[in-house]
């Protein structure tokens, strides 16, 4: 199958410091990844390159063969791959709804809108409840389905969620799984940043784990399980 | 109580200039974090369409529609020159390059137009005043008072219900999870500047009806007022401008009245202490932005 996204020799600078330097990634259709790795291996800033909210200073991005590299941010919605930031970052002075709308910012069509409204609905019933309640008044884990709920909203072909389980209660953090298995019924191509390794490679086909910056394994979600790079990565060896 | 009245009324209209100077400060601060000191230019600009279209011979409500347009285009046009330049850069850069347009302005107003106050055609009207009772209130204040009601219930709706208002909303939150969303950073930056032209403009229109005159330093003394009035209400914050506007509008207007003769001399820095004794128990302003409390989280 041909692939939907391919990264060639990423990297990734935030003044003096090198976040990624030099990665290699290939998502393809249906897929879903997981982006593995200690605290500061690179996967945040990894992401935010690939969405343009951090600078690429080397490398080629590549998206539906199309080369994206240091294209602004506000592009990538109408072009199918968004992002559900780390930390959720719902708008919390906007309404649920409001902030479903925001997600819709790329599309013009009503009818279209609804449908997106309609299907985010019927995946977090609980949103419904509350559109119009400030987004800052729900919980963690209310708010979490507002961020990928908002991220949905554009129909991305490819959804990079950022440490959607951070921070929520154990049974929430199944619910984050057991979504991330819908929607990839629904067709989504994924590529997920966790922390929880086990149950990231339990929903993951294939997964890369990063090390200061480095790709230091890949493989099937089955390969990564059973070697020892990705404890290693962990535990910060080279 | 007459007087109390009189003076409560005076309060509204000049505290509703401030208000709607602090929110086009506040708008153009929470998309872009800018403090734009040119914002009194655009109100001086405003003021000279109106003393030209008063020479010019044309009526008045037309004039008021030109000085408005003319300062949301001086906006869009500042913004598009001296402001996208530094868009990314420090807020300190930001402010002097603010100064900087602020200064080549009233230069030029100085030398192209002139040094010296001039002359605004105002309709005769506008210099009455009605009686209400025991209460004699000039035409000008109630024009003030409910331009300002109807522009607030305007910016109110556009916030709400406009999607690029909504954009604006969110982009003053989170700016790049905004952009995330294809919210396009000109259009929201543009956009606030837009707006704040426009407050500016009618702000001018009511500042100028009031004193008939324009000189090249007109915007310089509001502005400032209005810079105070938006920290007081909580730099960023909207609806903290409002508030802010209003209580600085409350504390001049009183302290003019009921301030001993012999002391009204000290009656900025008295009124400036009472600001800074807000401040000290809300040092974030009436109302916090929400970026502020994002923050803090």
């Amino acid at each position: 199958m041909s692939a939907l996204l391919t990264v060639q020799s990423l990297q990734v600078q935030y003044g003096a410091v090198n976040a990624v330097r030099g990665i290699d990634l290939e998502v393809r259709e249906g897929e879903i990844i997981a982006l593995l790795g200690a605290n500061g291996a690179g996967k945040s800033s990894t992401l935010n390159a690939l969405v343009g909210l951090a600078p690429a200073s080397a490398g080629k991005i590549t998206f539906k063969g199309q080369d994206v590299t240091g294209s602004a941010p506000e592009r990538f919605a109408s072009l199918g791959m968004t992002l559900s930031p780390e930390g959720r970052r719902v708008f919390g002075t906007l309404s649920v709804q409001e902030n479903l709308l925001m997600g819709a910012y790329s599309m013009r069509d009503k009818a279209e809108i609804k449908t997106a409204w309609e299907r985010v609905f019927d995946l977090f019933p609980i949103l419904r409840e509350r559109r119009e309640q400030f987004a800052g008044t729900l919980s963690g884990g209310q708010q979490q389905m507002l961020a990928v709920g908002r991220a949905l909203m554009s129909n991305p072909r490819l959804l990079l969620l950022d440490e959607p389980s951070l921070g929520l209660a154990p049974k929430i953090v199944e619910q984050v799984f057991e979504l991330i298995t819908v929607l990839r019924k629904q067709g989504v191509t994924m590529v997920v940043v966790e922390q929880n390794v086990s149950m990231a490679l339990e929903v993951a086909d294939r997964g890369y784990v990063m090390a200061s910056g480095r790709i230091a394994a890949s493989g099937t979600a089955a390969e990564l399980r059973n070697s020892d790079t990705l404890q290693a990565a962990y535990l910060g060896a080279d | 109580m007459d007087l109390f009245l009189q003076q409560t009324v005076n309060a509204f209209a000049l505290g509703g200039t401030y208000a709607l100077l602090a929110l086009g400060l506040a708008m153009v601060f929470s998309t872009m974090g800018l403090i734009n000191f040119a914002h009194g230019e655009l109100m001086t600009i405003a003021g000279y369409i109106l003393m030209a279209c008063g020479l010019a011979g044309v009526p008045f409500a037309f004039s008021i529609l030109l000085a408005i347009a003319a300062a949301v285009l001086a906006a869009i046009v500042m913004e598009r020159i001296a402001f996208r330049p530094v868009r990314n850069a420090s807020g300190a850069t930001m402010l002097v390059t603010s100064f900087a347009v602020s200064m080549i302005l009233q230069v030029l107003f100085q030398n192209f137009i002139s040094a010296r106050s001039q002359a605004v055609l105002v309709p005769e009207i506008l210099s009455e005043s009605v009686r209400f009772g025991g209460l004699v209130i000039g035409v000008n204040k109630i024009a003030a008072i409910v331009t300002t009601i109807v522009m607030l219930i305007f910016l109110d709706r556009f916030m709400k219900h406009h999607r690029i208002g909504i954009a604006m909303r969110a982009a003053a939150e989170d700016f790049s999870v905004a952009r995330l969303m294809g919210i396009r950073a000109n259009t929201v930056i543009a956009g606030a500047f837009a707006l704040s032209g426009f407050l500016a403009g009618v702000a001018a229109v009511l500042w100028v009806s009031q004193r008939a005159s324009v000189d090249p330093l007109m915007g310089f003394t509001p502005v400032l007022k209005a810079f105070i009035a938006a920290i007081l209400g909580g730099l960023g914050s909207l609806r903290g401008a409002v508030a802010g506007g209003f209580l600085l509008g409350f504390i001049e207007i009183y302290l003019a009245a009921y301030l001993p003769s012999g002391m009204q001399e000290f009656r900025d820095p008295i009124a400036l202490c009472l600001v800074v004794l807000v401040l000290i128990f809300r040092p974030n302003g009436l109302i916090p932005s929400p970026a502020l409390k994002a923050e803090k989280v």
